[in-house]
């Protein structure tokens, strides 16, 4: 089969591989129909996050028909049905998967030792993303063998295309618990740094919960454009004060609550000083993240406010005000998501019409197109803001 | 190198069998080499100032050279980053400087008069390939100036903006799985 196989820093590649097999009786084989590429992805595409492998396939936001489930799935799926799979995999009967903390299952990540090494306990494990969450295949191919498939998919009801059920698999439900996070109030002004996939998400989501104002943060036009037709007040960083318009659309008081999906990965540029110092260390392996806009969210916060950071971060960063934080009594809520905990409600709410996430979709292409469109996609070239493709 | 891991791949999983297209065009490709190059010629230039100073009759100057071997080194480590065309870029201006630092040893009384002559030579080679790599690299990462669209008709919201706002603010986070299952069932009942 195709498959968009991970070779080394920004090299990506459509290779010819092997199909996947069943290997354990509660593995499903998914023949994907349509998957996508995450902002998430990049972080592995410029080799930031470490614990990939050369051969490693690449993504996490699939979706497909089952064509062939193992002995232990037990009727819980059954060839031909329409899945989308989360990003998370669980296994659904341990202690953290019960409580509904999936992003965190004890079972799923198969690689525990590594992981446990680097991060204290180990997370679940995600497709596509690194050897310290397993090291299992992505889903930016024809086929994909599912792990727990029993627990690890979200029925697809025949009403919804694949365009608006994709994107159950991560940055909905991302965006949904990056807003849900914030414990929105009818009188809060909510503020979202990045205005890509999940950032769109993250505003959707804060005005559907009912936010009195959202203000969306970038300095990509398209992008800003796209917010503002999901009803935020933008703010384009490049042009204007952050701290300033933020304290005057907030009669000087602040947001209450503060939207983080930009992550390890913040603009660099000479206007914001601390960009520049944090990507040099990047490059001398002194620091990980470049962590600007938790900075900014820390200082221009309302105190008592909610910090909520579905922006993904990978190890350490530096000069975090940590004064600030704690003598404003902020609250900073973050994680992977927990797809598996929204997605039933997030189904209802796309049939109902309350949300069609197919918006963001800026471009459709084929899997052998995938590698130029990393390219794209990372360069921010075309008006790309959401890349689909079509294995 | 994908044959190697190959081999720590479990059963069921999918192996390169044949490798397609690269994301990596040959302007990337490039900027890795010169930034390699870079940090080959930076560390020597660091680590025997006196080899070089001495076959370029230029003796009295490792200090230079060592700063020289500095910036060699930054330039090269931004070539293998995703900002390669700055890395580029500044090794076009250091090869200014360095032709700049070069010519006043082709002086008549420099008995290495030879060697500074294919120096600059070789310099200047770089300097064509490096102005290539950098306009190349430019030009594929760039934003084109052209159309932007804006996407003002995509707010996402089928029922129109207005009709939206607070549309979901019945909504209460389940505490557990526990909570999920049993809201869902009641939903169904």
């Amino acid at each position: 089969m195709k498959a968009l196989v991970w070779h080394g820093k920004e090299d990506i590649r459509c290779d010819t591989v092997s199909d996947p097999k069943i290997e354990d009786p509660r593995d499903a084989i998914v023949k994907v129909t349509s998957c996508a590429i995450c902002g998430s992805d990049l972080h592995l595409f410029h080799n930031y996050i470490p614990a990939m492998m050369p051969g490693d396939v690449m993504g996490h936001e699939m979706m497909g028909e089952v064509v062939e489930v193992g002995s232990g799935v037990n009727g819980h799926l059954r060839k031909g049905e329409r899945i989308v799979v989360p990003f998370t995999i669980i296994c659904g009967e341990c202690d953290q998967c019960k409580r509904g903390n999936f992003s965190v299952c004890e079972r799923s990540n198969r690689k525990k030792n590594l992981a446990e090494k680097v991060f204290g306990h180990a997370t679940a494990g995600l497709f596509g993303y690194t050897h310290l969450t397993g090291g299992y295949p992505g889903g930016q191919a024809e086929y994909l063998r599912v792990p727990f498939a029993d627990a690890t998919h979200i029925k697809v009801p025949d009403s919804l295309t694949d365009e608006q059920a994709l994107f159950l698999g991560d940055i909905f439900p991302t965006g949904w618990q990056a807003a849900v996070q914030c414990d929105i109030e009818p009188t809060d002004t909510v503020a979202v740094w990045g205005c890509g996939p999940v950032g769109q998400m993250a505003i959707r989501s804060a005005i559907l919960l009912g936010a009195e104002q959202v203000i969306a943060i970038d300095c990509i036009s398209e992008r800003l454009g796209m917010a503002e037709a999901g009803g935020a007040i933008t703010i384009n960083f490049m042009e204007e004060s952050v701290i300033e318009r933020l304290s005057e659309l907030t009669g000087g008081k602040g947001p209450e609550k503060c939207i983080d999906a930009i992550g390890m990965e913040a603009h660099v540029s000479p206007s914001q000083p601390d960009t520049v110092l944090d990507r040099a260390k990047q490059m001398m392996l002194l620091e990980n993240d470049r962590p600007h806009v938790l900075r900014e969210m820390i200082y221009v916060c309302r105190p008592g406010g909610t910090i909520s950071i579905p922006g993904v971060y990978s190890g350490l960063a530096d000069k975090i005000p940590l004064g600030q934080l704690m003598n404003k009594g902020l609250t900073i809520r973050t994680g992977q998501t927990h797809v598996n905990r929204w997605t039933d409600d997030l189904v209802r709410r796309i049939e109902e019409g309350q949300i069609d996430p197919s918006f963001v979709i800026t471009h459709t292409v084929s899997l052998e197109q995938g590698p130029e469109m990393y390219k794209v996609f990372r360069d921010k070239q075309d008006n790309c803001i959401k890349v689909v493709l079509k294995p | 190198m994908t044959y190697l891991t190959n081999i720590t791949r479990s059963e069921g999983d999918p192996k390169v069998v044949r490798s397609g297209p690269s994301s990596l065009a040959s302007s990337d490709r490039l900027a890795r080499g010169l930034g390699w190059f870079s940090l080959g010629l930076g560390l020597f230039e660091l680590l025997a100032p006196h080899k070089i100073t001495r076959a370029l009759g230029m003796e009295g100057k490792e200090g230079l050279v060592r700063a020289y071997g500095a910036r060699e080194i930054s330039s090269g480590v931004l070539c293998l980053t995703a900002e390669k065309n700055v890395g580029l870029w500044s090794r076009v201006g250091g090869d200014a400087v360095d032709i700049a630092t070069l010519m006043p040893a082709m002086r008549e009384d420099n008995p290495k008069r030879d060697n500074v002559a294919l120096a600059l030579a070789a310099v200047a080679g770089i300097t064509l390939l490096d102005i290539a790599g950098a306009e190349a690299a430019t030009v594929r990462h760039k934003r084109s100036p052209g159309n932007r669209q804006q996407y003002r008709d995509r707010s996402g919201f089928p029922k129109g903006l207005q009709a939206s706002r607070g549309a979901a603010k019945e909504f209460q986070a389940p505490r557990s799985s526990a909570a999920l299952r049993a809201r869902s069932s009641a939903k169904a009942a």
